[in-house]
């Protein structure tokens, strides 16, 4: 088990003939994840890399069965690509582009209310389950198919986790990369519920960072529903006030958004909050120790 | 990105939101003159920084006559201005608005942002007009009210008719009021801002509701469909380092410490600047150069971090996921080559192809720590740094 996806989630990719999408594709498909389709409007009719190209999304999911698309367009078009997957009643859709301005991103949220469709990210690393899908961009190889799950607001600090857990022998069930947006599809609250109910994690990280309070509704929230342990990281305890650090979402604005924030209601919520990145990995380990459950947690 | 507050008032003005004549002036002869052709008895000197709290450190003056008016030109302008947004290091004062005088009944607030929380636009707004909005929110949380917008219908009358109630705006007025909170809702949308605040909103002796402030940010990543909102950008006003980084797609923000940093991701970029802090060494920047960065993006990065007078090593901690290693690899030594490195340089390589990229570090000849991990990498050039 796993969240989101599995070894039988099929997958089109929208955008599939630009540069960036066709490497992705290439590596998705290296990995064993089912890409049965890609969307290029205009380009439909054509093949890359052996995967049909289609004019639409809806067309590409009544001839492929696809229940799942990343979106790899870019900025400028990219809200109407995710409008356009929703449209097609997909479960779900993995939005990679960065930069999409952020009044497109809350006419979209508004659509989706009520609709079928889960979106993760945008401007994400995707997500992945070890040795079975892998939808993104992230590098495969350092993940192990374990028990842990991963969540977090950052792509790179996501690898730096996921190395560090794989090379402790500590495998992953799922790793989720929301993104680093101010407005995005799906909330650490979610995938920390997704996490609760799959039976194969035992445990979670979550990997925050300054900008906005979702950290702390979410360590609330753990602290009243959630039954597997729970380690943090938050990164920008240094960043300075009003500066956008990199991600769209990550600035600290009228003193809120805060790194020692969020630590404080993390540490008072029961999250143990790793006090560098270099420990994210340690920390996990210490606590599924504390926990008794490290010994199933370790990749055999 | 910011604007000016005469920039943001020409925008409010296309939109039918009301704001008192003003003129923009970059001398004080051109001050004079713009004050004459208002030709108000009372003329407002207001400084153009991109910061708040201009009143407070002297770069708002109200003149009753011309001679007042280039006195207090010829004092504002080139002045560096202090406010608790600027920094201990100020900034000079390039521009001046000569605006008409205004008879204030009363001071109101409104602003527009977005909120995380709801995914939405909304609307703020409280009587307590001047004071800085973060501050009412703390003393008198029960004086804020918020109007939640749907981006389907946008603002609408009934809800702007609210917040003008519950701000206590004059009866006769709340029309005039509403009607300007729609416009400002308007133009929000329109230009894709990401905050538009009216600091203070003012009722008038004559009856009108006017704009005496106006701050506009705007979504950065929007700004490609606004030509006319690009033109008004004032690289004065931003950190020579930071305009060069992004003409090279590099996200940079300048820091006052002494350890130039190099990340791939803006996640593990913040995350490298705390574990260097962890470790007592101090950063001299934020520089995340992206997930597809080539040889000649390493190279330019490495010229912005060196051409800060303060760096005094590097650090580079990279995880290549999108990213290979031998590209950094390659244009790390490429750099440092060119460049004539003469400071401590420690590289962490992570991620695909690592192998190979530590290859080219170990056989470029060049002086370069490796590190095993980001703890390592950060403990040894905080050491090297001394």
């Amino acid at each position: 088990m796993s969240v989101y996806i599995n070894k039988d989630t099929k997958v089109i990719v929208q955008g599939i003939t630009g540069a960036t999408a066709l490497f992705h594709t290439k590596q998705m498909l290296e990995y064993g994840t089912k890409i049965v389709g890609g969307v290029t409007p205009g380009k439909g009719g054509t093949e890359v890399e052996g995967v049909p190209v289609y004019n639409t999304v809806s067309e590409a999911v009544t001839e492929t069965g696809a229940s799942a698309s990343v979106i790899y367009v870019p900025a400028p078009f990219a809200a109407d690509a995710i409008l356009e997957a929703v449209d097609a009643e997909l479960d779900l859709a993995i939005c990679i582009t960065e930069h999409i301005p952020v009044l497109d991103m809350v006419k979209v949220k508004r659509y989706m209310e009520g609709k079928k469709t889960r979106l993760i990210g945008p401007n994400c690393p995707g997500v992945i389950t070890p040795e079975e899908c892998k939808i993104g961009i992230m590098p495969g190889y350092i993940h192990k198919k374990g028990h842990v799950g991963v969540v977090s607001r950052s792509g790179t600090l996501t690898y730096e986790a996921v190395h560090q857990l794989s090379q402790a022998g500590i495998g992953q069930s799922s790793a989720v990369g929301i993104g680093g947006d101010p407005v995005n599809g799906t909330d650490f609250i979610d995938v920390l519920k997704a996490f609760n109910e799959d039976p194969e994690t035992h445990a979670v990280i979550m990997i925050g960072e300054i900008g906005g309070t979702a950290e702390e509704e979410a360590a609330i929230w753990v602290k009243e529903n959630m039954t597997k342990p729970v380690v943090g990281f938050i990164g920008g305890r240094t960043a300075p006030a009003g500066k956008r650090m990199g991600h769209a979402g990550a600035i600290i604005s009228g003193g809120k958004g805060t790194a020692d924030e969020k630590i404080r209601v993390m540490n008072e919520c029961g999250i143990k909050v790793a006090e560098t990145p270099s420990v994210m990995g340690e920390t996990l380990i210490s606590v599924l120790k504390e926990k008794d459950i490290y010994e199933p947690c370790k990749t055999h | 990105m910011n604007i000016h507050e005469y920039q943001g008032k020409e925008i409010l003005r296309q939109y039918g939101v009301s704001v008192p004549n003003g003129r923009v002036a970059f001398t004080v002869d051109e001050a004079v003159e713009a004050a004459k052709e208002l030709g108000t008895e009372v003329v407002v000197v207001k400084a153009q920084i991109h910061a708040g709290g201009r009143g407070k450190a002297g770069g708002v003056k109200v003149a009753k006559n011309l001679d007042e008016a280039r006195t207090y030109a010829e004092e504002i302008l080139g002045k560096t201005l202090v406010t608790h947004q600027t920094g201990p290091e100020g900034k000079e004062v390039k521009r001046l608005l000569i605006e008409e005088g205004c008879d204030i009944t009363k001071e109101y607030y409104i602003g527009l942002v977005l909120d995380r929380a709801t995914d939405s636009v909304v609307l703020m707004a409280s009587e307590e007009g001047g004071t800085e909005i973060e501050e009412v929110a703390e003393k008198t949380p029960e004086k804020i009210f918020k109007e939640v917008i749907d981006p389907v219908v946008g603002l609408t009358g009934f809800q702007a008719r609210r917040i003008a109630f519950n701000i206590n705006i004059p009866a006769s007025l709340i029309n005039k009021a509403s009607k300007l909170m729609i416009n400002l809702y308007t133009a929000f949308v329109d230009k894709d801002c990401s905050i538009a605040e009216i600091n203070p909103l003012v009722v008038t002796g004559d009856g009108d509701v006017m704009a005496l402030d106006a701050k506009l940010n705007f979504d950065d990543n929007a700004i490609y469909r606004h030509k006319d909102i690009a033109e008004y950008r004032d690289l004065d006003e931003e950190d020579a380092k930071e305009i060069e980084a992004s003409k090279h797609g590099l996200s940079y923000i300048s820091l006052d410490g002494n350890i130039g940093c190099m990340v791939n991701g803006a996640g593990l970029a913040m995350a490298t600047m705390d574990i260097i802090k962890h470790y007592m060494g101090d950063p001299a920047n934020f520089l995340d150069v992206g997930g597809g960065a080539t040889e000649e993006k390493v190279k330019e990065a490495f010229k912005i971090i060196l051409s800060d007078q303060n760096v005094k090593g590097i650090f580079v901690n990279i995880f290549g996921g999108i990213m290979k290693c031998d590209i950094i690899a390659t244009g790390v030594v490429a750099a440092a080559k060119e460049l004539g490195l003469d400071v401590p340089l420690v590289v962490r390589l992570e991620g695909t192809n690592v192998d190979l990229g530590k290859k080219i570090l170990k056989e470029s000849g060049l002086n370069i720590t490796a590190a095993e991990s980001m703890a390592d990498g950060a403990q040894k050039i905080v050491s090297l740094v001394g």
